[in-house]
């Protein structure tokens, strides 16, 4: 057992209004033992990294549906360079070609999971890669 | 750098670190909070509660702009429930917050209550106090939705406000016992639904029949909080308070209530890690349980011969 809960940020990004992914992604990892913050829609990357560092998250997940990843995600992963809180884990989802995924990998974006994913599939690559 | 010197010298990392420690591993986090205590007691704290979805987070939301608008700084606690079953929480509080999430004079933390029933969680106390050395003027804490008895906010809040909405039928009067007699100023919020006068109407009407004398009456102020009405009445009603706990000396008499129950809870836990020490150490407990299962002994005599090595004469 873990002493402490793992704290996830879940934040949609940008300006499309379909939360339904992010919403049974939070449950998902309540009901895995984490502590799910929620902010709902229409993020700012600016928004989410200072929301991120204040909750003292150990993980960001962040989900987009309008074709805006390839612009948001760096952006995110950027801004939490500026405030060195590049250790915490950002991963994505939504509708996100697969040709885009290259580029966002190497952006620092630790995963993508497009629709059909499990979500068990994400609780345990979370797990496996927050420190105990 | 510690943790305490990056606090004090505005670094929100080391702030959201060290709220972290205290809830995960609070006996790691004493000597932080040793270097801030000095730097506390600045900050009024207030502490908000009612039912769910009474609009205690928009509320809070409305009065940290209000007072962004008058230059003063402001620090969130907003506490949702912990799933008794699995451990997880969804923090859903700060939704209604997020204008606020970039502004550098606002901090907001989200806790799960993690075991706790009293509607707050265990380290709030503690984040009230490193926000406070923090140099925030205002904490707001935020329970969570509350039924009847969850009244821990009224240990740590120097004001208490008490939401209600219309609608809830005779939710008054199921919960007149517990959360109402904590109120120091009451808001009926989404005042501009239908029943909300009676709302108000019935809580002065309980407030006429308080028979003890009580300095202070607290007033009844409606708000639509979505919308931003009776939020400048409210915070007035707020400071108002204040001032009474200030001049009327029960500010003074709160916080020594407040600090006497933090050091027994303190030496508590500390003694009891030590009794539980010493007697395994002997292994005395097995032995008086396996006397008291075999009704060779009642719990009773079984507890006073454990203590009986520290009976002061």
């Amino acid at each position: 057992m873990r002493e402490r809960p793992i704290r996830v940020l879940i934040a949609k990004p940008g300006l499309d209004g379909h939360d339904r992914g992010a919403k049974i992604m939070a449950r998902a990892l309540r009901d895995a033992g984490m502590e799910v913050i929620y902010t709902g829609l229409r993020q700012t990357p600016e928004q989410i990294v200072e929301t991120g560092i204040q909750e003292d998250v150990d993980v960001i997940g962040m989900s987009i549906l309008s074709g805006a990843h390839t612009h948001l995600f760096p952006k995110v992963m950027q801004l939490l360079k500026d405030k060195e809180a590049g250790d915490i884990l950002v991963i994505g989802g939504g509708i996100i070609p697969d040709e885009d995924i290259p580029a966002l990998k190497k952006a620092g974006i630790a995963a993508i999971f497009t629709p059909g994913t499990l979500t068990e599939t994400v609780i345990d690559f979370i797990k496996d890669r927050v420190p105990r | 750098m510690t943790l305490a010197q990056g606090i004090l010298t505005g670094d929100r990392r080391a702030l959201a670190r060290l709220i972290t420690i205290v809830e995960n591993q609070p006996a790691k986090a004493v000597p932080d909070l040793q270097v801030l205590y000095p730097h506390t007691g600045e900050a009024l704290v207030i502490g908000i509660t009612g039912p769910p979805g009474s609009g205690k987070s928009t509320l809070v939301d409305k009065l940290a702009k209000e007072l962004r608008r008058r230059e003063k700084t402001v620090g969130i606690i907003a506490v949702d429930p912990t799933s008794p079953f699995t451990g997880g929480a969804i923090l859903g509080d700060r939704i209604r917050m997020q204008d606020l999430a970039t502004d550098p004079g606002v901090y907001i933390r989200s806790m799960g209550t993690r075991g706790s029933l009293g509607g707050l969680a265990k380290a709030a106390h503690s984040a009230i106090e490193i926000l406070d050395a923090a140099g925030m003027d205002y904490v707001f804490v935020e329970t969570v939705g509350v039924g009847q008895s969850e009244v821990d906010i009224v240990r740590i809040a120097d004001t208490t406000m008490v939401t209600l909405v219309p609608g809830l039928g005779d939710e008054i009067q199921t919960i007149k016992a517990g959360v109402l007699e904590i109120a120091d100023v009451f808001v009926v919020n989404k005042a501009d639904r239908p029943g909300a006068d009676q709302v108000a109407l019935q809580l002065e009407m309980m407030l006429d029949l308080n028979t003890k004398e009580k300095k202070w009456r607290p007033p009844v102020l409606s708000t639509v909080a979505n919308a931003g009405e009776g939020i400048a009445a409210l915070l007035e009603g707020v400071e108002q308070h204040y001032q009474y706990l200030h001049e009327s000396g029960e500010l003074r008499g709160r916080r020594r209530a407040r600090y006497r129950a933090e050091i027994m809870a303190i030496v508590e836990e500390g003694l009891r890690d030590r009794l539980l020490t010493f007697w395994s150490g002997e292994g005395k407990i097995n032995t008086v349980v396996e006397e008291v299962i075999a009704r060779r002994k009642d719990p009773y005599s079984a507890a006073t011969e454990l203590l009986q090595p520290f009976s002061v004469k």
